[in-house]
């Protein structure tokens, strides 16, 4: 009867170990972004004045409003890397784990992406995030648990950075919560960004990868130059109500100014219906 | 107008500066430090950051914070070295930098010989307190000050330089930026930069009208410490930088802070070239965009900084 209950325990205790295991993923691979959504936003880049859809606060659409494109020519801007919770809009990614050789157990797993050559790491031992007088930096400080298949990510210390790379700020307070879930060969990529000083809701985006055997992640160099003699210490900017800029996407799309410049309402698909509601800029201009 | 306005700050510094002293439970206060790099550490706790150079010479400390909490800062550089405290270099000439100058240069000493013994009566007896000319002179006109926290060793040129450490350690005057003394700290060989308040990361600059500050020399100080970092690949990393106030940082945080504070002084600078009046600046908001990030009590608060943008301008 003593050797039957052990049997059934350590069988039990295998399954259980097993399960368990089995519901970690092995995300490790080179992974290609599947640009069938967003594309414009994604490889081509957003369109000056577009921040529709963002849940921006009034004060970051005036940042918004006041940045220059120019701003990116200046050597110290020209290398800056796109920040962890941009870079899942583009550009394939290589993901290897870090295990104790002797116990297997997962230390880390580890990210790069093409664009700017990134590294990036999500701690999977259990450590804390470091204290607050600690350095901020593009990637952030990641430390990741899984919950069934999905890999949970939280991620503090960020620098700042940028929700839409046309002038939209995402602030050095924000924390950010991401989700890796592998369905086959479909690596799904969400991010969920709260920003307590620029955003009035959380921004969710989503990305889809496909698992590759054939591609490699490339070298991104990038060298900062000085492009053009500027005044020392001149920052390119447009003073409040002078940046006719931010008027390009809505004329040319024909989409109500009020729509284009984001709020939290413009994420949902009611909304739709209110532009539908709104004067075009071409009626406007009649 | 100008005049009531700086005397008005002055005051309200004093006052914020002695509530806050008052305020400060100095006994709940924890001397944290962060490894910065090699024989770099940073020491976090009330008042200023404080800079830490250790090796085979000796202790090279930047800024004192509070008298309070010399104890504390003492047993916290105990832990990294047991050598001598030879230097006290002070950014400026603030209460939450100098306040721990007396307890801290006497647990010191410095050798006597050479010329050393001829510049300084006092040689032997402490740490030597090294500081911009301004900040002696500040601290000499404080009767709250005593003569114990003044420097030993000034200078009144672009720079002065020590080597010690096995390593060159740059001080270079930032003429009218936070005060009209401030210096910043260039460790060449561990590539770091100790700021004092020329550079914070946590509210909006305090701009000390009374003793000289000017926000184009806080712009100066920004832009002359962006020249001495060179940055790794990718803009993260490379010299790092220890700010006055607020979390270790590299070429990216202070390339965001000299953008708030060029793109502020331009609008202001634009509105007060227009005729506005500080108090239509004011109620206009040219900060708005940057206050949930900035905007602090006091002495940081958004009315604050507006009003020594606009005061300070012209010079």
């Amino acid at each position: 009867m003593g050797r039957i209950v052990c049997r059934i325990s350590l069988l039990f205790l295998i399954s259980i170990s097993s399960f368990s295991v089995l519901a970690e993923k092995n995300l490790s691979g080179v992974w290609v972004g599947n640009y069938s959504e967003d594309f414009p936003d994604r490889l081509p880049g957003p369109e000056l004045g577009d921040y529709g859809g963002l849940p921006l606060n009034d004060a970051v659409r005036l940042r918004a409003q006041s940045w220059s494109a120019s701003l990116i020519a200046l050597p110290e801007y020209q290398c800056r890397v796109h920040p962890s919770d941009y870079a899942s809009s583009f550009a394939n990614i290589r993901i290897w784990e870090e295990r104790d050789p002797i116990s297997e157990a997962l230390i880390a797993i580890r990210i790069q992406h093409f664009a700017w050559q990134t590294r990036r790491t999500i701690w999977m031992d259990g450590r804390e995030h470091p204290p607050e007088y600690a350095p901020h930096t593009s990637m952030g400080f990641s430390t990741g648990e899984w919950n069934g298949h999905q890999l949970k990510i939280k991620t503090t210390h960020l620098k700042e950075g940028w929700l839409r790379r046309n002038g939209v700020t995402r602030s050095d307070q924000a924390t950010v919560t991401e989700y890796f879930i592998r369905h086959g060969d479909i690596l799904t990529w969400t991010v969920i960004i709260d920003d307590p000083i620029y955003l009035e809701e959380p921004f969710i985006r989503n990305r889809d990868y496909i698992y590759s055997i054939d591609d490699q992640v490339g070298s991104y160099p990038c060298d900062p130059v000085v492009e053009m003699v500027r005044a020392p210490g001149y920052i390119p900017h447009h003073l409040p109500g002078t940046n006719t800029d931010m008027l390009i996407y809505s004329q040319r799309h024909d989409i109500p100014l009020e729509a284009a410049m984001g709020g939290p309402e413009t994420m949902y698909p009611e909304y739709v219906e209110r532009i539908r509601e709104m004067p075009k800029p071409s009626e406007l201009a009649e | 107008m100008n005049r009531l306005i700086t005397r008005f700050l002055s005051l309200a510094l004093l006052v914020t500066c002695s509530a806050v002293q008052a305020q400060q439970n100095f006994d709940a206060v924890e001397i944290r430090i962060l490894p910065v790099r090699d024989n770099i550490f940073m020491l976090v706790g009330a008042g200023g950051n404080i800079t830490v150079q250790t090796g085979a010479e000796g202790v090279l400390i930047i800024d004192t914070q509070y008298e309070q909490l010399s104890d504390k800062i003492l047993a916290a550089i105990r832990t990294l070295s047991d050598k001598p405290l030879r230097y006290i270099i002070n950014t400026h000439h603030h209460g939450d930098h100098i306040g721990g100058n007396v307890p801290l240069r006497a647990a010191g000493f410095t050798p006597v010989g050479g010329n050393v013994g001829g510049d300084i009566g006092d040689a032997g007896e402490g740490a030597r307190i090294l500081a911009h000319e301004n900040v002696l002179l500040h601290m000499a006109s404080d009767d709250n000050v005593s003569t114990d926290a003044w420097p030993t060793m000034t200078y009144f040129t672009e720079k002065r330089d020590i080597y010690f450490n096995g390593e060159g350690v740059r001080v270079l005057h930032q003429p009218n930026a936070h005060t009209d003394g401030d210096s910043i700290i260039y460790f060449r060989k561990s590539d770091v930069i100790t700021t004092g308040d020329a550079y914070i990361t946590s509210f909006y600059p305090f701009i000390d009208m009374s003793s000289g500050g000017t926000i184009n020399g806080f712009i100066d100080a920004a832009n002359a410490i962006i020249d001495l970092i060179i940055p790794e690949y990718g803009q993260d990393g490379g010299t790092l930088v220890i700010p006055g106030h607020g979390r270790l940082s590299d070429i990216g945080d202070v390339i965001n802070w000299r953008e708030m504070l060029t793109i502020v002084r331009d609008r202001i600078l634009d509105m007060k070239e227009r005729g506005m009046s500080l108090e239509e600046v004011l109620a206009e908001q040219p900060t708005r965009d940057y206050d949930p990030r900035w905007a602090g009590q006091g002495i940081f608060s958004t009315e604050n900084f507006v009003t020594a943008v606009y005061m300070t301008l012209d010079q």
